[in-house]
């Protein structure tokens, strides 16, 4: 797909579930659509998705600012859309109704960083001017240089961190911007020689025989 | 092809056979293919990996709101096994002090399912390791018992390999074997500057078609989902579909069974009991031989609950040691990243689902202060993201300069997080210790006398502590996990794991490798079975899973299960033929 076709292609996401870029978005109530089912379940384990898909997590404040804050750690550049735009918010809601022990530490991390908004300029997170938000965004996101005091902010980030290039990169968007080229029958006869070339390895003659 | 939902009382089957993996599903295609009536009980439901209905194989990750993360299945969304170490409604315990981890596939064809498909035969010294070291015990059997049986298996169920000529990892008949990816052949190079081997992997994928039913691999590195072509082997699209084809085979699906039945005057088996899972009815099936191939903790826990009395200790238990020895391979592993493996050209290097190459056990335990071996898997390349995929960037992207060669800093966020993405794809490789444990009498399953499962059987209290030779085994991986690290220009992942974690050996049961629970012997007093997997006492029930084996190498144990379970079938039609059953 070219690059323009990959932009037009953005406001689909992974979940179809419609995400529309950054804080306009999430001021929309989520579109609700029937689930999609995953292949190959038991029983089970569609009953339990099924009951995940009619929880709601996040309020709608705390997905404003999660959807902010994705977009602030991978946003839309020349080669690709922006986390929000690729659907990670609505991955994080589900990721935190399926796995219940990220819920506390992801939206006691959200407060943390709106109470850091209001000690440092008096107002929320989502009050702040962009530069002001890259203030805070810059205490915490170097973990080897960060103050003790913004510990807490520096594990949630690190955790929102993983989970925004996760999300990212297990959809259409990530796959595309990746240059993923796997998951497809294909007929494997080593490393392409030119890449062997390139690192100065070669196959052992004993492939050749054994063919 | 008969498949039944219950019973019918009027049969008396020839053979029934307890599960359906590796050692059930052999015995079931041999037996039935040599005209006898058989009937295989499996506690979980129909699976065959071509129907679509249970497809997950070349499924894209966003085809999962988890994105295949592990939350419901141990080995994620998208691994074709159903259940794992924690079943609901199916409990076990570890005494006080101890723990054990025991993973459960209910389903056709068991945890053949999503095993790793590599297939090493044992080597003449796996099977006389307590005569060669004074430590642990010989099997009654020897390799040559079994080289026959491992050829057959090479040719039945095809696997990869190369002729090497090691002395205990003996040559198969193999098929051409994967070239390697180049993490792998980069990490061949830095391990020869080691002095540690690396040969290619011998595992159970086609890489030619070997017949008509099943076709060749196409390389999606997907086994652990299932085959659609039937390219590698499970044990339900290899042998337990083709034996339903003969019409000698009755599968009963969600049949859990609790009991082995005997005759009070004769002893011998008479049949089994199981609870139908979906019912929670209790059926009895009715056979002139009973094989139990459960998985070793279920045929021992199976055993242990088959009282009378004739056998107050449970079946086939007068010498008492059903249930000890129990013992799962030692497993440690250590992550790197590659600085020279950063900014690679993009092509797809799935191939097949695992390792191209291994090394296999390379030094003498005799210069060594541990008493056994161990085999390194290795991982790597530009594998599909799934869920996990980037995360703990921080960990890695202090540690190179950026493209107008500034040193970065650790973490970050923005565009150049998603370039770190892009240039660090494919440049992390783990390596996997698996070792052979000293199997232990203090080591051990038996019957909770307080509890019972939601199906009301009584279930497994595990007693397990790793040795010293365990440890020491598996700070040796991680000094050679850290050698080969250095020769690659690598920087290995997270703290080196130290003697408060046991140098990040695994917890007993994570590695799935499970045996000796019911194992075999020459001396009556000290085994349940002989050589044939037969009970001393009580002639028509044998035990063909992993039970059996008195040790297990460092050789992940399918392929001697198989062996075993084929040398086993060939002696019970034996003894029919001699009408000694």
């Amino acid at each position: 797909m070219k690059r323009r076709d990959t932009l037009k292609a953005l406001s689909l996401t992974s979940l179809g579930l419609a995400v529309a870029p950054t804080d306009v978005a999430a001021q929309k109530k989520p579109v609700k659509k029937e689930p999609p089912v995953t292949p190959g379940r038991t029983p089970e384990e569609v009953e339990r998705d099924k009951k995940l898909y009619a929880q709601t997590f996040f309020t709608a404040a705390e997905m404003q600012l999660l959807t902010v804050l994705v977009d602030i750690i991978l946003p839309a550049d020349g080669r690709s859309g922006s986390a929000s735009q690729a659907g990670v918010p609505a991955f994080i809601e589900f990721m935190a109704k399926d796995i219940p022990s990220y819920q506390t530490p992801l939206r006691g991390g959200l407060n943390w960083i709106d109470h850091r908004a209001k000690h440092l300029f008096g107002v929320g997170f989502m009050a702040l001017k962009p530069a002001q938000r890259l203030e805070i965004i810059d205490e915490i996101a170097y973990p080897e240089e960060a103050a003790e005091a913004v510990k807490p902010g520096v594990a949630f980030f690190n955790r929102l961190r993983d989970l925004t290039v996760t999300g990212f990169y297990t959809t259409e968007m990530g796959f595309k911007d990746l240059d993923y080229r796997g998951n497809q029958p294909n007929a494997w006869d080593g490393v392409p020689q030119e890449v062997l070339d390139k690192y100065g390895l070669k196959n052992d003659p004993l492939y050749d025989a054994e063919k | 092809m008969s498949v039944l939902h219950q019973p019918d009382p009027t049969i008396e089957y020839d053979v029934i056979i307890v599960g359906s993996g590796a050692g059930g599903g052999m015995a079931a295609y041999q037996l039935a293919k040599a005209g006898a009536k058989v009937c295989v009980l499996e506690a979980g439901g129909y699976y065959d990996p071509a129907d679509p209905q249970y497809i997950t194989q070349l499924k894209n990750p966003w085809e999962s709101p988890r994105r295949g993360a592990a939350t419901s299945r141990p080995f994620g969304d998208f691994d074709a096994a159903w259940g794992g170490w924690d079943i609901e409604g199916e409990p076990y315990e570890a005494k006080s002090g101890t723990e054990f981890r025991w993973f459960r596939s209910r389903m056709l064809g068991g945890r053949t399912n999503h095993w790793g498909r590599i297939s090493m035969r044992f080597g003449p010294d796996d099977f006389r390791r307590g005569s060669m070291t004074g430590i642990g015990d010989d099997w009654p059997i020897g390799y040559n018992d079994l080289a026959p049986y491992y050829d057959k298996v090479d040719q039945l169920i095809g696997l990869f390999g190369t002729k090497e000529g090691l002395p205990n990892e003996p040559d198969g008949i193999f098929l051409p074997p994967p070239k390697p990816r180049l993490h792998e052949l980069m990490i061949k190079k830095a391990a020869g500057f080691a002095n540690v081997p690396v040969i290619p992997s011998r595992m159970a994928m086609l890489t030619k078609p070997i017949n008509d039913t099943r076709g060749a691999c196409f390389y999606c590195g997907q086994c652990n989902r299932g085959c659609v072509a039937y390219a590698d082997f499970s044990s339900s699209s290899v042998l337990c579909i083709p034996a339903m084809k003969t019409g000698n085979m009755t599968l009963i699906n969600n049949a859990m069974v609790r009991e082995v039945h005997t005759d009070a005057k004769t002893g011998l088996a008479t049949g089994v009991s199981y609870i139908n899972t979906r019912d929670r009815q209790d059926y009895r099936v009715r056979g002139k031989a009973v094989v139990l191939a459960a998985s070793a903790c279920e045929s021992s826990r199976i055993l242990l609950n088959s009282k009378s009395s004739r056998f107050p200790n449970g079946l086939a238990n007068d010498s008492g040691v059903i249930g000890k020895y129990l013992n799962d391979s030692t497993g440690a592993s250590r992550s790197a990243f590659i600085p020279s493996l950063m900014d690679r050209d993009r092509y797809n290097e799935d191939g097949v689902g695992g390792m191209h190459v291994y090394t296999p056990w390379w030094l003498d335990n005799a210069k060594l202060d541990f008493a056994r071996g161990y085999h390194i898997e290795y991982s790597g390349g530009m594998k599909m993201p799934s869920f996990g995929f980037g995360t703990g960037l921080e960990r890695i992207n202090g540690t190179y300069m950026d493209p107008q060669g500034n040193k970065k800093r650790a973490g970050g966020y923005g565009a150049g997080l998603k370039e770190d993405v892009r240039r660090t794809y494919g440049a992390v490789i783990n390596m996997a210790g698996r070792g052979e444990p000293i199997p232990l009498e203090s080591n051990y399953c038996e019957i909770d006398p307080n509890k019972v499962d939601q199906y009301g059987i009584p279930t497994l209290r595990f007693h397990y502590k790793w040795g010293e030779h365990e440890i020491k085994q598996a700070k040796h991986m991680q000094d050679t996990f850290e050698k080969i690290i250095h020769e690659m220009g690598g920087i290995a992942l997270g703290p080196k794991p130290d003697a408060s974690t046991n140098y990040g050996l695994a917890r007993p049961g994570e590695i799935i490798h499970e045996i000796g629970t019911v194992r075999m012997g020459n001396d009556p007093r000290k085994s349940a079975l002989n050589g044939y997997q037969q009970a001393h006492s009580v002639k028509n029930l044998f035990v063909v899973d992993a039970a059996p084996f008195v040790s297990q190498g460092d050789k992940n144990v399918t392929w001697t299960i198989l062996a075993s379970s084929w040398r086993t079938s060939d002696y019970i039609i034996d003894l029919k033929k001699r009408n000694e059953l």
